[in-house]
């Protein structure tokens, strides 16, 4: 008798098409613990995903779940509009480090700051990917990218931002977690970290935050293996894992 | 149940648009039309509808985004720089086809311009806000009585066509207080059913995917909604004339300065002139028509009249006029208001060039 091993999330629809993501991104990763997450807590019939613009993006060839694609950075001022307007609908956004922490930083802070009942998970690779590997407020300093060809100095271009380390300053947050994909390992602490701040947007409790460390091996100029290590042994050091808030 | 009531520009749009069955609002202050907020923050919670004040009209008219995309009647409204910072997000809200009413109370521009009224964003308006050559039913009101019915209409029209929608004001209607009969306050049921006429609104497994992201295909799309323009041009159209039957000169003009031009053709029609006047009440689609019902043979010249340098509404004039009739302006600079009798000058030296005394 044939037995099912993995179950596909009802969020992806394998027979729609594929996903775009290069191929060792872990935005494959991230997307699909948000997506098991949504069906093991019983919330894909009931929810709505707010889209940036970036990589995110790549998964629209796969995915079947309600979506609303809104102007670059501005994913939690409209997520947090709906959520009013719609309480019982789970609303979730999916945004980039150039999307979140750049031109929607505005939007990012301030919803935070309102306490707006979402759940916001931002994928942190320290790089614009989409548009071919540009300078992000996320960037490590030293780092070439193209518009930082001879790296990135602290004089010219200031330094990393960490947007946990931003939102933990504000009082209304209520989930706050920086994870990462490179190991089992760590999937499993992010699973956990994915679902405790869906169950805080559950519970009415306020915004919630999770920072996935991610990679991409086609702008880092490595190859996804070597992306992975550079996670482990430079990453994290500028960008520390953990829950930094748990009401 | 219709009411009369003597009330403020701004405040009588924000009611007009709460009996509408706006029940989402997000802005952000900006002279002239901080009314609008202020009003919409203590009425909507009594209708069990949602404010926002927003960190800025980016982030407010994003809000509006999501208030629209839940399903909810959504009203934005600023003026004229604000309105430039929304226009990224009306130009997606029109690739989305959510509907949503826009007012915006002009002031003086470009840039901050000056905080008095103006009609210098009739280009923005009737073209397209933001990128992508869109087009908008754009009404223009000329006093307050107008303002409000054209503001309930204005959510009718979104939600028929599923499209963005545009009032056109500026800050003298906005500001000044008139008697005026408000419409009749759509019940709860009546709010409910229009909720629940968008099927599309993405409460979970619906496969809306494809109507709240980008509608359709991007060629397709813009080849279904140039149509949709196209057709408004023969159902939309809505304008007033009078007088043409034995006009010698024609006035035209539209919104807040049509309504001081009628009061200066009053003038001197006592006093014999033969003035024709056409007012724009919709900017877009263009009312080409009245400028049909001109005779060409008897009418000498035609006088555009806005707040506006240079004469923007003078263009589409123009172009509906063919040649075939000279056309003159009488104009301030935006921030100006134009005066009756600046206007009563302008005609009366056109007239007698002209057509003679
Ligand atoms: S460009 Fe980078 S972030 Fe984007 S899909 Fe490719 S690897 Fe992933």
């Amino acid at each position: 008798m044939m037995k099912q091993i993995t179950k596909i999330p009802a969020a992806i629809d394998l027979e729609k098409g594929s996903n775009d993501f290069c191929p060792g991104c872990l935005h494959s990763a991230s997307f699909k613990i948000v997506s098991q997450t949504l069906d093991e807590m019983g919330l894909f019939d009931k929810s709505a995903y707010v889209q940036g613009v970036g990589c995110c993006a790549n998964a629209l060839g796969y995915i079947r779940i309600d979506t609303i694609a809104c102007p670059h950075g501005r994913g939690c001022a409209v997520a947090g509009a709906m959520k009013r307007c719609m309480p019982d609908t789970f609303i979730m956004t999916y945004q980039g480090d150039g999307d979140l922490a750049a031109i929607g930083m505005a939007e990012t802070m301030h919803s935070a700051n309102r306490g707006d009942n979402i759940t916001v998970i931002f994928v942190n690779n320290g790089i614009y990917g989409m548009t071919g590997g540009q300078l992000a407020p996320t960037t490590l300093l030293g780092a070439r990218t193209t518009t930082t060809p001879f790296g990135r100095n602290a004089n010219e271009h200031g330094y990393p931002m960490h947007m946990c380390e931003l939102i933990n300053t504000l009082e209304a947050p209520s989930y706050i977690a920086r994870v990462t994909c490179t190991d089992p390992a760590n999937i499993r602490k992010a699973q956990k970290c994915v679902r405790d701040a869906f169950q805080h947007q559950l519970d009415g409790k306020g915004f919630s935050f999770v920072e996935f460390i991610s990679n991409c091996p086609t702008n880092w100029g490595m190859t996804p293996l070597q992306s992975l290590d550079h996670i482990k042994n430079v990453v994290l050091n500028e960008y520390p894992l953990g829950v930094f808030r748990d009401k | 149940m219709e009411e009369k009531k003597f009330m403020k520009g701004c405040e009588a749009v924000a009611e007009a648009a709460v009996r509408a069955g706006c029940r989402f609002f997000a802005g952000y202050p900006i002279t002239p039309q901080n009314a609008v907020p202020e009003y919409l923050a203590r009425r909507l919670p009594q209708v069990n509808g949602v404010f926002m004040q927003g960190e800025s009209e980016v982030a407010s008219s994003n809000m509006v985004f999501g208030g629209a995309a839940a399903g909810k009647r959504s009203l934005l409204s600023s003026s004229s720089c604000g309105i430039s910072l929304m226009s990224e997000t009306v130009s997606w809200m029109a690739l989305c086809r959510l509907p949503v009413v826009v007012c915006n109370f002009q002031r003086g521009g470009p840039g901050i311009g000056s905080i008095q009224p103006s009609q210098q964003d009739y280009n923005q308006a009737t073209r397209a806000l933001g990128n992508g050559g869109y087009r908008m039913i754009v009404l223009a009101p000329a006093d307050i009585q107008e303002a409000v019915d054209m503001t309930y209409e204005a959510f009718d029209l979104a939600d028929k066509y599923s499209e963005p929608t545009m009032v056109l004001l500026d800050g003298f209607t906005g500001s000044l207080m008139e008697p005026v009969t408000l419409p009749p306050m759509k019940s709860e049921e009546e709010v409910k059913a229009i909720e629940a006429s968008k099927p599309w609104v993405p409460t979970g497994n619906k496969g809306t995917f494809h109507r709240v992201f980008f509608h359709k295909p991007a060629p397709i799309q813009n080849g279904e909604d140039a149509e949709m323009y196209e057709k408004w041009k023969e159902t939309e159209v809505q304008y007033e004339t009078d007088g043409l039957e034995d006009a010698k000169l024609v006035v035209t003009s539209y919104g807040v300065s049509a309504r001081i031009a009628e009061s200066a053709v009053e003038v001197l029609r006592a006093e014999g002139y033969k003035l024709g006047f056409i007012r724009a009440k919709r900017i877009y689609p263009f009312p080409e028509a009245a400028f049909e019902e001109i005779n060409y043979d008897q009418v000498k010249g035609i006088l555009d009249v806005e707040m506006s340098q240079p004469a923007q509404y003078a263009e589409d004039v123009k172009a509906a006029v063919r040649k075939r009739a000279p056309i003159e302006t009488c104009l301030t600079s935006g921030g100006v208001i134009i005066d009756r009798d600046d206007i009563v000058a302008a005609i009366r030296d056109m007239y007698e060039r002209k057509v003679g005394e």
